[in-house]
């Protein structure tokens, strides 16, 4: 029951994790939303920008590596599209579906081969890994800084969506994946530039992330890709505003949670507020009606 | 095209299954197969390896046995156990089809009690290295092992952080269903209050790396020890987290800890780390050198160390259990395991880490020392405090 007596750290931890979940949330709900696909790689995308972070780090000043780390990182997403998704545009969904979860353990093998199996350090980000004091509670400076820089990044992606040209065509692949294409829309390119932003994200996050939680292991991304999975179907798979919504709401309630004494429950209850959710709402919180068109 | 595609595909994996399979070599001289059953990824995967590491020294030391006026070549078989309860039958299951003779391992008791069955049921003897649990041995009598147990490590413990530290009120971390840390938290506790103090207790799921709540879980609850004797990988995140929150009580585990990961997280880092161990690097100078000097020379061996030549209890512990399976395959005076098995509960042996001898209950060794150990955060090593012993 230390919540009630201290609330401040767990409010912090969780609305900074809250803020690197949603950043992985989008990339989940953007794909679905064009491509109706659960990119089950993606939480691998993020466990291999942290794994990119530690052994380009290790050879290169950091003000080098973290935008490598966004470009590969970017590359990657794009790489994994074009050849692992892209071949099988008019394949049965489930077929796709089955091609990301390949995807996700050739990323977790590779990562198992080239560390060994062995946890590795990330690197200490000068600045953003400093240790400050807010109102009593001592934490690091990144969990400031991550729900400042998640909000920011979420108001650049809705506006780039609402106001560019790129951004009408992602709204109109989304409405309707066709009829769009009949219109003349590059389908492929728009899927593409999803893709890019949705790992970008992911890096983001990745590098947040893993300055709060400091080791990268090749299973690393697969609890914070499920939550984030969770996240977006919370919010509404397909809303960007409900992926952001939803991440902050499970990464607050797992640390009320455990600041409240059932430490072991703490997962638990991620999955069972998702099977609540599509229980009472199956469209999730700002989920659009279903407009399944057979 | 693409059908030709997907033949090129099916024709390459077709190739590499074939290189897998063409790596046995036959030779001249009788052999006598160790199995190796130790983690070398996964949670556990840097204290299997350093574990591991102790086992092939050991063997490039002597690569040869003489068993009943016959000398053969020793030929170690390894296997990764991937520090998960569900592998680990089917790695033992490996080694049983590799015809071990006798097998050494686990780190890490939950994959320890996993695979004990599956050597039971092949009548091969286990000789347990770290594996600390009394679970491993009780019930299997194919199951040994040569080191303390968690109730007497828990106790050691508990009356370190009371009686020296002078703590009333103690934080205690394990994960979820780890045998492990389970184990010797409960033991810790048990303990702890019968010494007259008091526990919070708590458990973290598996796969969790966010351990801020519960170092201020600690915090709030005016805790004047952390006590987690959970895998190094966890650690390293549970150090971290209590530096950037500023703790200042100190932590405390057992010897999955006494590793150079842990030392690695801590050094230039304001907090204070005891754990309690097997062998205080040290103790033995002759066995010190030659092993630094074997590490420091192949690449992948340092790498397996952790990348620096510090002498981690696990891989002295590695060492003597191979000298003692070879004692009891020289006392059997045969390869055969079943014979191996009846000579193991008589077998004695004197190595780096002091004499090992079985008792006749369980075939665990009996041992009552823990050595003590701190960690020095400005150099980044360990300072050996007074060891205990009880009984």
């Amino acid at each position: 029951m230390q919540f009630l007596q201290t609330p401040l750290p767990y409010l912090l931890a969780g609305i900074s994790v809250g803020g690197q979940y949603a950043l992985i949330a989008i990339g989940y709900t953007m794909v679905y939303g064009i491509l109706r696909l659960i990119n089950f790689a993606h939480g691998d995308v993020f466990m291999v920008a942290g794994m990119f972070m530690v052994f380009l780090s290790a050879s290169l000043p950091l003000g080098l590596a973290i935008p490598l780390v966004l470009v590969i990182t970017v590359l990657l997403g794009f790489l994994i599209e074009r050849a692992a998704y892209k071949p099988l545009r008019d394949a049965p969904r489930m077929s796709v579906m089955i091609s990301a979860i390949g995807v996700s353990y050739l990323l977790q093998n590779c990562a198992l081969y080239f560390t060994g199996g062995l946890a590795k350090v990330f690197p200490q980000i000068p600045w953003i890994s400093d240790t400050v004091e807010v109102f009593g509670a001592v934490t690091k400076r990144v969990t400031l800084i991550t729900p400042v820089l998640t909000v920011a990044l979420v108001i650049a992606l809705v506006l780039f969506i609402r106001h560019t040209k790129i951004g009408m065509a992602m709204r109109a692949v989304a409405k309707d994946f066709e009829t769009s294409r009949l219109m003349g829309i590059k389908v492929n390119s728009v899927i593409s530039a999803t893709f890019i932003i949705g790992s970008f994200l992911a890096a983001v996050g990745s590098l947040l992330y893993f300055t709060n939680y400091a080791s990268v292991t090749p299973t690393s991304g697969g609890m914070p890709g499920l939550k984030c999975f969770v996240a977006a179907v919370f919010g509404g798979i397909g809303s960007i505003p409900g992926a952001v919504i939803g991440a902050f709401i499970i990464g607050i309630c797992e640390n009320i949670i455990k600041g409240m004494g059932w430490t072991t429950f703490s997962d638990a209850f991620t999955f069972a507020l998702l099977i609540v959710i599509l229980l009472v709402k199956p469209t999730g919180l700002f989920g659009e009606k279903a407009t399944d068109k057979v | 095209m693409k059908k030709a595609l997907a033949l090129i595909l099916c024709v390459c994996m077709a190739l590499s299954l074939a290189a897998c399979g063409g790596g046995s070599s036959a030779s001249g001289s009788k052999t006598v197969t160790i199995g190796v059953f130790e983690p070398a990824s996964g949670d556990n995967g840097a204290g299997g390896k350093q574990e591991t590491l102790g086992v092939q020294y050991a063997n490039s030391v002597q690569p040869t046995v003489d068993i009943g006026g016959e000398t053969y070549n020793v030929v170690v078989k390894y296997v990764d156990n991937e520090s998960s309860n569900d592998k680990a039958s089917s790695a033992a299951a490996e080694l049983v089809n590799a015809g071990c003779s006798v097998v050494l391992g686990s780190y890490g008791s939950g994959v320890s009690i996993a695979g004990g069955p599956t050597f039971e049921n092949a009548g091969i003897p286990v000789v347990g290295i770290t594996c600390t649990n009394p679970a491993v041995t009780e019930g299997n009598s194919y199951y040994f092992r040569i080191c303390f147990l968690d109730p007497f490590q828990g106790t050691v413990l508990a009356n370190y952080a009371f009686n020296k530290l002078g703590v009333t009120k103690a934080y205690c971390l394990n994960k979820l269903g780890d045998d492990y840390s389970g184990g010797l938290v409960n033991y810790f506790i048990e303990a702890f209050e019968k010494l007259g103090g008091e526990c919070v207790h708590e458990e973290f799921p598996d796969g969790n790396s966010d351990f801020t709540s519960y170092v201020a879980n600690a915090k709030a609850a005016g805790c004047g020890v952390f006590f987690s004797p959970v895998s190094t990988e966890a650690a390293q995140l549970i150090i971290d987290q209590a530096v950037a929150q500023g703790v200042t009580f100190p932590l405390l585990a057992g010897d999955t800890w006494d590793s150079n990961v842990i030392l690695q997280a801590a050094q230039g880092k304001n907090v204070n780390i005891t754990v309690t161990t097997f062998y205080p690097e040290g103790a033995d100078a002759a066995f010190d050198t030659n092993i630094k000097a074997w590490i420091n020379g192949d690449a992948t061996n340092k790498a397996n160390n952790g990348g620096d030549d510090t002498v981690a209890a696990v891989t002295a512990m590695g060492y003597d259990a191979y000298f003692f399976a070879l004692a009891a395959m020289q006392k059997a005076g045969s390869t055969d395991p079943a014979k191996i098995m009846e000579a193991l509960w008589s077998t004695e042996y004197t190595g780096v880490t002091g004499p090992i001898a079985l008792d006749q209950t369980n075939g665990d060794a009996i041992r009552n020392t823990a050595y003590v150990k701190q960690v020095d955060t400005a150099s980044g090593s360990w300072i050996a405090l007074d060891p205990v012993t009880i009984g």
